[in-house]
Parts: structure tokens; C-alpha cells; sequence
């Protein structure tokens, strides 16, 4: 038995640009690696936080272990399955125990279903719950659980606040209760106070179900709040993993640093925020070889520009890709 | 020495909407010094982004309606302007930075004869200086070979050196109040932190007044001398920067800083604000705050509570403090 609830090794996507005939004839073909060798793993019951700035692949990961986006190549493995070896039926089984929550909860509800509608669907497709009568009592039992009431269910979601749709977006992810949630910036499109609600109601789900996360964040504040572990990502790569703590009291890879130090505190007697880092974010597209952030970084030396860094083992889960430290 | 450029009085916006009658702004009043930075904070729909198109009357009248106040800016009260003096003051004397660089651009011409047409049309400028001074300009903002960069479309800037054409715009007519809105916060915290950089500085070396507009309670901690916080319409809190984070008084003040996920610590759960921000087209009687308060009493349910001074520059609207 793996100690993992799930693994990811060497995980890739690469997707070509100007794939065309004429372009590959002329030899013009390019690649965007957005997910590019990475690995990380998340035990039961934990919550990694997965952070990044926008186009770092977060996204991409996300949906590559949802299977919604096919990898170039590595592996996934959910306890011990082979994910990536699944026929699509059993993928099905698959997402009974894997669940996603969206960003924008004003693109992922269907404007056009009322709301039980939209919560008996999953109910529907993995056939747990026959008659009008069962699935009503499943789908009120489901609001009570993200704390909205019977009087929501026959009401359509434009009728709810920002806040109450992500609620009934969670309340959708967890109606096949699944065991593994992940959630795609679930809280960024929220207001602070609303924001504040729905941390909480991830984390009394958690306790509750005994659920584990992939919370995936721009926003360094809520993912030091939600984490037990977190990945920091850079332009497809990991570059930084590690505990909470870790991470936020002794970060080691000059990135994680630079992110940290770029944060605004909401206290004025804390340090203003600066960039410690040079320019502006590195690209994707047929990055060179060698260390994403160079070019950038304050303490590159020649072999960063040839040689990608790997992710090297300091003890304590707390995993480096720098060659510098 | 207070020098006030802006003072705003009593200021009431409202919009004539087919649903109904919406009260966007209502009863505000502040006041801006020469060289101060503002700091107006709340979240969606509280009026923060209608408050500043008022003071550059750009709020669209219809659907729009000032129904109160006087906007004052040097004295002279904006909304007796006709739109021929409007148009010498914006731009020269109020310049304005959007949160949507991309929607704020016109994506068919190139970034360099934007904002080089805004010098020719409000400063007279031959087509040469123009071009001169916009890369001065592009050059100032931190825009890399801007002799280059002039002839580009806006798609062909990223996020952050898109809000940097946008600033060089802004800056262009030397303008003394600039009013930013929400200008940081579609970028990323790395980029965050050399625009907020750049703001400051550019402030600070034009001597220009600001009022930067946002959301985020960490970036006004650091950028602003003073804040004002605004809820559902009303300016709840008014203070200096220091007097609002250390001793906020206004419950929605309080309930915002304790929302916030620390950076410093981990608390297991966060303590959020009670309930949703109320419908703006059927607002509650009294104080807008009172359904979500943990404190509401009687009163706050029948009367809307004045911003009233309690400390020496610390305003606040609450029956808690009268």
C-alpha cells in the first residue's frame, strides 16, 4: 500500500504551437511546456497547497489529474492505480473519488438548470440515487452541508451572490462524496468576507468527511491559512516544496523568497512590499535549458543558465530545486 | 499644513435602472490634501469606483443621477462645469488609471500615438515633440528600448507593462490628482509590487495627490496616508492609515481585518463576517451594516448613523461611537 493518497511522478505537457504543415515543414514548430517533470505527492487527509503566478501551470495540473487533459508523459497514481491506465469507464469510478471546484462559479453552473437540477445531475450519472423522492432528500441534504437551505433548491443560479454559488459548486463536488477535492482557485473570485466563509467551509468539510485537498492559489495569504504542505510552482516547474511552516518561515528557493517578500501585508508595520527579483515573469515557449528563473534570479551562477536544477531532499519533506543552496 | 484639493460634500449617486432605483453612493463626504494618498477600500459594489467617476464626471447621466452634494476640486465646485471645462480638466488636472488596461486601450491603434494624440489635443504639442516626450514618458515608467516599444499594440504588452502604458498615459499632461483604480489588482504579486512601486514614486516625485482605489486592505496598508472605508454606499470609516489598523472602530472595519488569512500565523479557522452583503436595489432601513452586525441594536435598524469624529482625523459611522 502507498502512503500516498496520491502520487504524481514526472508529470508532463507540452503543447505544440504552430503545429501546422507549412510550420513544420520549415521547421517552425514550438512547444509550450506548461507542466514540465513535475512530482509531488499528497498524503491522506492533508491539504497541499499549490502556488503560483498566473501561467505557472497550476491549472494544468489540475486538469491533468482529473484526466480532462491528456499528459505528454509521467505518471499518476491514485493510492495504488495507475491512473493514466484507466479505460474511460473506470475513469468514471475514478471521479466518485476525485472531485473539482472551479474557479468562477459564474461560468460553472448551467444558468439554465435550477439548482437541483445541477445537484442531482452527478447523482444521476453514477446512479446513486433512483426517484424524484431519494434525490430530493439527497440534494436538501447537500445544501444543509454548505449552509444554504431547502428554499434555494428550485431557484436558478442567478439568483445567488458570488459566495453561494461557489457553495453550491462545493456542495456539486461533494455529492458523489468523493475523497480527494480539488479546487481551482475555488476562493479568488470572492470578496474578503465571503472569502473568509468559504476557508471555513472547506475546512469544517474537511473535518468532517475526512477529506484531502489540492487547493490550487494565486493568493500566498489563503494558502498559508488552508495548507498543511505547499508547492510552489514556476513556469511548469516545482521549484519549492515543503510544511507550511517551512515554506513561509525558512523558504530556500530564491522564487519562493522573492514571492513572499512581493506580498502585501495588511499591517503598515510590516515591510513594504518589494520585487527582489529581476524583470518580468520568464515564458513557457521553448524555455531555454537550464534554471527557469534565470535571468532573474539574484544569485545565478554559469551552471544555472545549462543545467535545470532537480528537486533535492533537505530533510523534514522539504524538497529544493536550486543549485545555489 | 491641510491643503485640501478634493473635498467632497454630501456626495449621493444614483441609477435609474429598469429593476429599480439604485442608490450607488449616498451621504459621502472626504477630503484630499495636496501630496496625500487616499486610500478608498470595500469590496464589489460598495460605491468605491462610482465615487471617483463622479469627481470626473464620468458617470453616465442617464441611466446615472447625482441627486446631492458638491464635489470640490481647488474650489470650484465639478458638477457646474459645463463638459467643455470638464474636458480641460481631465487629463491635465485629474488623471485616471483603470483596473483593465486591455479594456481601457483601444487595441487597433498602437500605444505610442494614444497617448502622443492626448498631448496633441490637450497641450498643443507638434507630432514630433509628441513623439519625443512619449518616450520620455514610456521611458519613465520603466518600459525597456521604448524608441521600439512606441509602435506596438497593446496586446503586445503583458499585464504589467500594460498598466505601465497606462500610467505614462495618466502622467502625460503632468496632471496634480490622480485617481487609481483598483490598479493593481489583475496582476500578480510580483508585478503588484513594482507597480505599486512605481506609483508611489511617480506620486511622490510629481508631487500629485492620489486616490488609489482597491480591495486589497494589505496594499493600502502600505501605500496610503489615509483611508477611508466604504460599505454598501456609505463611507463607514475615515482615518489615518495607522489609527484604521490599529484601532479600527466601525464593526465592518473590524470584520474586514479579521477576515484576512495572516501571513504571519495559521489560525485553524478564519472569523468572517456573518451573512451577504445586502441587495443594493432593497436596502435595509438604518445603517446598511446593521442585518450582518454583531452588535446591531434598535436604533441601528431605524436610523442611518453620520460619520461623526471621534479621535482627533478618525471618523466613524456607528450608533457604537456617537
Amino acid at each position: 500500500m502507498s502512503d500516498y493518497f496520491l502520487e504524481v511522478k514526472n508529470l508532463t505537457k507540452h503543447f505544440p504551437l504552430n503545429n501546422d504543415l507549412i510550420s513544420r515543414l520549415g521547421g517552425k514548430t514550438r512547444t509550450l511546456k506548461a507542466v514540465d517533470d513535475i512530482s509531488f505527492f499528497i498524503k491522506p487527509g492533508e491539504t497541499l497547497g499549490l502556488v503560483g503566478e498566473s501561467g505557472c501551470g497550476k491549472s494544468t495540473t489540475a486538469r491533468l489529474i482529473t484526466r480532462l487533459i491528456e499528459p505528454s508523459s509521467g505518471s499518476i497514481y491514485l493510492k495504488d492505480d495507475d491512473l493514466l491506465s484507466f479505460l474511460p469507464e473506470r475513469m468514471l469510478d475514478v471521479r466518485k473519488t476525485v472531485q473539482l471546484v472551479f474557479q468562477d462559479p459564474y461560468s460553472s453552473l448551467n444558468p439554465r438548470k435550477t439548482i437541483m437540477q445541477i445537484l442531482s445531475r452527478p447523482l444521476e450519472v453514477h446512479n446513486l440515487a433512483k426517484g424524484w423522492t431519494a434525490k430530493r432528500r439527497h440534494v436538501l441534504h447537500l445544501l444543509r452541508l454548505v449552509g444554504l437551505g431547502v428554499e434555494h433548491a428550485d431557484r436558478y443560479p442567478h439568483e445567488f451572490s458570488g459566495g453561494q454559488r461557489q457553495r453550491i459548486a462545493i456542495a456539486r463536488a461533494l455529492a458523489v462524496s468523493p475523497q480527494l477535492i480539488i479546487g481551482d482557485e475555488p476562493v479568488s473570485a470572492l470578496d474578503v468576507s465571503i472569502q473568509a466563509q468559504i476557508l471555513n467551509l472547506f475546512r469544517e468539510l474537511q473535518e468532517e468527511f475526512n477529506l484531502t485537498y489540492l487547493f490550487i492559489a494565486h493568493d500566498l495569504s489563503v494558502i498559508r491559512h488552508i495548507s498543511d504542505r505547499v508547492a510552489v510552482m514556476y513556469v511548469g516547474k516545482i521549484v519549492e516544496t515543503g510544511t507550511v511552516d517551512t515554506i513561509f518561515e525558512n523558504p530556500k528557493h530564491p522564487y519562493t523568497h522573492a514571492l513572499l517578500m512581493a506580498v502585501p501585508h495588511a499591517d503598515p508595520l510590516k515591510p513594504p512590499p518589494r520585487l527582489t527579483l529581476q524583470g518580468e515573469l520568464a515564458t513557457p515557449v521553448d524555455p531555454p535549458p537550464g534554471c527557469r528563473l534565470y535571468g532573474r534570479c539574484p544569485i545565478a551562477t554559469d551552471v544555472c543558465g545549462e543545467v535545470s536544477p532537480e528537486l533535492v531532499d533537505r530533510g523534514g519533506e522539504h524538497y529544493v530545486a536550486c543549485h545555489n543552496i | 499644513m491641510a491643503d485640501p484639493v478634493l473635498q467632497i460634500e454630501d456626495l449621493g449617486v444614483r441609477f435609474h435602472l429598469k429593476r429599480g432605483r439604485l442608490t450607488a453612493v449616498e451621504r459621502v463626504s472626504l477630503t484630499v490634501n495636496r501630496s496625500e494618498t487616499f486610500g478608498l477600500v470595500g469590496e464589489s459594489g460598495s460605491g468605491k469606483t462610482v465615487t471617483a467617476r463622479a469627481v470626473m464626471r464620468l458617470v453616465p447621466i442617464p441611466p446615472g443621477e447625482i441627486f446631492q452634494g458638491r464635489i470640490l476640486f481647488d474650489g470650484e465646485n465639478v458638477l457646474d462645469k459645463s463638459e467643455a471645462e470638464m474636458r480641460e480638466l481631465r487629463g491635465r488636472k485629474i488623471a485616471m488609471v483603470f483596473q483593465e488596461p486591455m479594456s481601457a486601450l483601444n487595441p487597433v491603434f498602437t500605444v505610442g500615438s494614444q497617448i502622443s494624440d492626448a498631448l496633441r489635443t490637450n497641450l498643443g504639442m507638434s507630432k514630433k515633440e509628441a513623439k519625443e516626450r512619449v518616450i520620455e514618458l514610456l521611458n519613465l515608467v520603466g518600459i525597456p528600448s521604448p524608441e521600439s516599444r512606441y509602435g506596438n499594440y497593446v496586446h503586445e504588452f503583458s499585464g504589467g507593462m500594460r498598466q505601465r502604458v497606462m500610467l505614462a498615459m495618466a502622467l502625460s499632461c503632468n496632471p496634480s490628482f490622480l485617481i487609481a483604480d483598483e490598479p493593481t489588482t489583475a496582476l500578480d504579486v510580483t508585478i503588484q509590487a513594482t507597480i505599486l512601486e512605481l506609483i508611489e514614486s511617480m506620486t511622490e516625485r510629481f508631487h500629485m495627490s492620489l486616490i488609489f482605489i482597491t480591495h486589497n486592505l494589505g496594499v493600502v496598508a502600505h501605500t496610503c496616508d489615509t483611508i477611508g472605508v466604504m460599505y454598501a454606499s456609505h463611507l463607514v470609516e475615515l482615518g489615518t492609515k495607522n489609527e484604521i489598523f490599529a484601532n479600527p472602530l466601525h464593526p465592518y472595519t473590524q470584520g474586514l481585518l479579521n477576515s484576512i488569512p495572516r501571513l504571519d500565523t495559521q489560525a485553524k479557522f478564519l472569523t468572517p463576517i456573518k451573512g451577504l452583503v445586502c441587495n443594493m436595489l432593497e436596502p435595509p432601513q438604518g445603517c446598511k451594516f446593521n442585518p450582518r452586525c454583531e452588535h446591531a441594536m434598535d436604533i441601528c435598524s431605524q436610523e442611518v448613523p453620520p460619520l461623526k469624529e471621534v479621535a482627533a482625523g478618525h471618523f466613524v459611522a456607528c450608533h457604537l461611537h456617537p
